[in-house]
């Protein structure tokens, strides 16, 4: 287990190496930074002064290795558009876009996965056509119109639910719903399918021939065995919602990391953008490492091997 | 609370009724997959609903009633013909967005750009995860290993976000968002590919092949391409989806497709300043983007049933 | 009443798209207390749906008729799921073909052993272990104490065998119902699995049904057969009445395939069974092994009865007299 760990360990840091030389190379596919970050209306000598003061005057290698080492440390630069330094600005945000993250992960999780159990329960019923309907038709909504239908329904003609902000937790409601519904369609299916793998199991007959009542044969026998592949796949989804949020999070009006970036993309302010997907990408990597050790631990095949 | 039985008995009992029922019909492998392919619902409907779109992008000019950039601002808001109201006419069946433009002309036009994005960034994609994920699939070892490691690194990228960031630093153009989008979701294709390469290359004939001493290119493109072609078609037709979604939310957030072009994704945007009196300007191109990427899902469930029946689940 | 298990006229039914399919059908036996009963015929005659039908295991879409079904002489055939459940595990528990994967990998050994009992026994965890100890102990694990915190995936397939074998003594029941239990196995363990079962049941003087095609098996451990074919009984006497006399043709066409040592000449022919076994959709009449009997008549195509063989607890369903069948024993089985 040991070995195993510190084995991914190293991947998952090659990785993250790898994803920061990508995003560092982000702020160069304009073509020179510093006339991106000046506007249109600067003068040659702006340009100039633009480049000295962010360093883009220094041989790439050691601007990314400068970068590198104070994002390492926490500082990923300044923003002269909010005057302010880029990780107080990200740090800020960071809370209600993993607030919106994880009652969104819940939501998704507390639809999906006793819908998958029920649908592998009575495979071919109307239970299973229903979870399978619903999967269908999640995977083909896309989120940003689903949000709108549900704005206009729920907020301003039946007036149920706040449309914008974060002040309480029904604000946080429909923003959770529909960051949370594409994930639905995949973990119930994976859900579903484990689960229908597990019960024709030969250790689902044993725990039946026990004399084992129906609920423990589900949950402790089959459920424990199924839900293995799922938490993987929780994990991951979580690291595409957060990547989503910034859809969700743009017509919520919701002012977090997702928001935040929007602007900054629309500002052209390299600094943040580049920090917001590199913090975002190593969420990710952290997120399914945790995934695979929590699987591994889980799993008693490679846990005790 | 009660359990399902345990079906392993029931496969026994399947596989020897299929022999049974063999005996007696013998139907060909053609009139069985034709069989299968007119009794799957999804398959037909996503089909069906999928060549009707296509067929309306190729004769767009035709079918189009007005110009869809035609701006009018005399006549705007005109509300589809449904709604009970005197502004409704049938010069305008789905009415006017905001700008006086006739909506059923840019919903037409907006499928062309829905389905070229979807196609041409699924052949992009496509090519480059093939690429990968056979070369992993069939070198295995420190190829397998170097692949691997690419697939985690744009895992671990936030797709929505770099598209973004890139079209926004890049310039935006159709053909910009259709190269970012094909150089990033190419991961599905590298995964699945991969597995299934490493399976048809453990096969007899491929063995065979190599025995007979056919080049490793010929081998991947004569044995290898074609036995993984089920699946490759299952991720094309998901990838497809995948794409043309991601446009219209690049496009909704006004960095995809720029006006005054008619992008589905674009026209929910602009439809959205309108909601609250004109919710229809939101509703219909959202539809449509929904019946397309619906029509394409089940067409390419539909497919992975009717070749892998016993992949169902 | 000394009979544990009784069965009377079971029949499982399928239904499917291509018909009905009767793959158990009047099916009667029972087991005595201290008894071993061995069900015998080839794969996919019904052998393992007895079994499930009994425990009242079988797949969602299965049928179960019978006339009547009695474990300790209650009716186990009305019975409840929650009754049922009761009972299994408790007074009947069953041994399954694949000791791989019948074990939960999720779980240690000790506390899928411990499950079964306080399910079924108001015990204390505590008794619970000394009790999955001892019976560890019994099927020969030795450190049966660390076992128990052990994994199934680090065992091997005799060891989970084993396990499985303890963990249905785990309530002391009256009847076992062991299910190929050594077909899974290397041939070297298969003998020690068996005999390690004839010796519990002998020790808790249980009854036990033990399926299999393994007619050597049979021949050492079984009081009394029962000979299956296509879903139905073709003969059931006791084990020396049977191997002694087989009378079923069928049976003779067993008994010839396999090698008796000291009897079978070194490069002679082993015998084998022509034909198929007959679907079994639709209505099926007349003897089911007809078309394979080198005996077959036209008044084979009517239903055969059971015919006595010279003792009266052994049976055969065939139209030839009991005569006839020992005359065509002596011919093909050198005894």
């Amino acid at each position: 287990m040991l070995i195993y760990a510190c084995k991914r360990l190293g991947v998952a840091v090659l990785v993250a190496v790898a994803v920061s030389l990508l995003t560092f190379s982000l702020i160069y596919l304009s073509g020179d930074p510093a006339m991106a970050l000046a506007g249109e209306a600067a003068t040659q000598q702006d340009i100039e002064y633009i480049r000295k003061f962010y360093g883009y005057d220094r041989p790439l290698a050691v601007q990314y290795a400068d970068w590198l080492t104070k994002a390492l440390t926490g500082n990923f630069g300044y923003s002269h558009y909010l005057r302010q330094d880029v990780a107080d600005i990200i740090f800020s945000r960071l809370p209600v876009t993993m607030l919106l993250g994880a009652c969104a992960l819940v939501f998704a999780l507390t639809l999906s996965i006793p819908l998958g159990v029920l649908a592998a329960m009575r495979p071919n019923t109307m239970v299973d056509r229903f979870a399978l309907t619903l999967a269908v038709v999640g995977q083909a909504l896309p989120s940003f119109w689903f949000a709108l239908i549900m704005i206009f329904w729920f907020g301003i003609v039946w007036r149920l639910l706040p449309i914008t902000g974060t002040e309480s937790w029904v604000n946080f409601i429909m923003p959770s719903v529909a960051l949370g519904y594409y994930v639905t369609p995949a973990v119930m299916r994976l859900t579903r399918t484990g689960m229908l793998e597990v019960l024709a199991s030969d250790y689902i007959r044993t725990a039946r021939a026990k004399g084992l009542r129906p609920p423990v044969v589900l949950f402790k026998h089959a459920l424990r065995n199924a839900i293995i592949p799922v938490v993987s796949l929780a994990a991951v989804q979580f690291g595409f919602m957060l990547g989503g949020s910034i859809v969700i999070e743009t017509i919520f009006a919701i002012n977090g990391l997702g928001y935040l970036a929007w602007e900054s993309i629309q500002r052209g302010d390299l600094p943040v953008m580049q920090a917001i997907v590199l913090i975002l990408a190593c969420f990710y990597i952290v997120l399914t490492y945790l995934a695979d050790m929590l699987n591994a631990f889980l799993d008693p095949r490679i846990r005790v091997a | 609370m009660a359990l399902p039985r345990d079906t392993a008995a029931e496969g026994f009992v399947a596989s020897r009724v299929a022999l049974n029922v063999g005996e007696i019909l013998e139907p060909t492998p053609a009139a069985l997959l034709r069989r299968r392919v007119f009794g799957h619902a999804g398959l037909l409907i996503g089909s069906g609903v999928l060549v009707f779109i296509v067929m309306v992008a190729l004769t767009a000019p035709w079918l189009a009633p007005h110009d869809p950039l035609d701006q009018d601002l005399a006549r705007k808001l005109i509300p589809p013909i449904w709604h009970d109201s005197a502004k409704a006419t049938w010069t305008h069946p789905l009415g006017t967005d905001g700008f006086g433009r006739d909506y059923l002309s840019r919903l037409i036009y907006g499928a062309r750009i829905s389905l070229l994005i979807g196609v041409a960034a699924m052949v992009i994609s496509g090519i480059i995860g093939t690429t990968l994920g056979v070369a992993a699939g069939y070198f295995g070892g420190r190829v397998d290993m170097a692949v691997n490691f690419i697939i985690t690194s744009r895992l671990s990228l936030p797709v929505v976000l770099v598209a973004l960031a890139v079209v926004s630093l890049v310039g935006n153009s159709l053909w910009i968002v259709i190269c970012v989008l094909g150089l990033l979701i190419w991961d599905r294709f590298a995964v699945v590919m991969r597995s299934s390469t490493q399976q048809v290359r453990n096969l007899d004939y491929v063995a065979a092949a190599q025995a007979l001493g056919c080049s490793k290119a010929r081998i991947i493109v004569a044995e290898i391409l074609p036995n993984v072609a089920n699946n490759l078609i299952v991720v094309a037709t998901l990838e497809m989806a995948h794409a043309i979604l991601l446009e219209a939310a690049l496009s909704f957030l006004g960095l995809g497709v720029q006006p005054p072009q008619p992008s589905w994704g674009l026209m929910v945007a602009e439809g959205k300043g309108y909601m609250f009196f004109d919710p229809w300007l939101v509703g219909i191109p959202g539809m449509a983007l929904f019946a397309l990427v619906l029509a394409i899902n089940l067409m390419g469930d539909g497919v992975r049933d009717v070749t892998a029946p016993e992949r169902r689940n | 009443m000394s009979d544990i298990l009784e069965v009377a006229n079971l029949a499982v039914d399928i239904p499917l798209a291509a018909g009905m399919l009767h793959p158990v059908q009047g099916v009667s036996f029972s087991i005595g207390r201290g008894e071993t009963l061995c069900l015998v015929g080839e794969s996919g005659c019904g052998k393992s749906l007895t079994a499930l039908a009994i425990m009242d295991l079988l797949p969602r879409t299965a049928i179960r008729t019978a006339e009547s079904l009695t474990l300790n002489g209650e009716d186990i055939l009305n019975a409840g799921e929650r009754r049922m459940s009761d009972l299994r595990g408790n007074a009947m528990g069953m041994i399954f073909q694949e000791p791989m994967t019948s074990l939960n990998p999720s779980y240690t050994i000790g506390n899928q052993l411990e499950e079964a009992l306080l399910r079924h026994r108001r015990v204390s965890h505590r008794e619970a272990r000394d009790r999955a100890v001892m019976l560890l102990e019994k099927v020969g694990i030795t450190a049966a104490a660390s076992r128990l915190r052990q994994y199934p995936h680090q065992l091997s397939g005799g060891l989970r065998q084993r396990v499985m074998i303890a963990m249905t003594l785990m309530c002391g029941p009256d009847l076992i119902i062991a299910d190929e239990p050594t077909t899974a196995l290397d041939v070297t363990i298969q003998a020690q699995i068996l005999l390690l079962l004839a010796e519990l049941q002998k020790e808790f003087h249980m009854g036990l049904l033990l399926i299999t095609h393994d007619l050597g098996v049979v021949a050492r451990v079984a009081d009394r057969v029962v000979v299956m074919y296509a879903g139905q009984i073709v003969e059931t006497g006791t084990a020396t009445q049977v191997f002694a006399v087989p009378r079923h043709p069928y049976t003779q066409g067993l008994l010839e395939c396999i090698p008796i040592p000291g009897k079978t000449r070194r490069g002679a022919n082993l015998g084998a069974i022509p034909g198929m076994v007959p679907s079994l959709i639709g209505e099926l009449r007349g003897c089911r092994f007809r078309e394979r009997c080198a005996y077959a008549m036209p008044a084979c195509a009517a239903d055969v009865a059971f015919r006595a063989a010279e003792a009266r607890d052994h049976v055969y369903r065939c139209l030839l007299t009991p005569a006839e069948c020992a005359g065509n024993a002596r011919r093909k089985v050198p005894a």
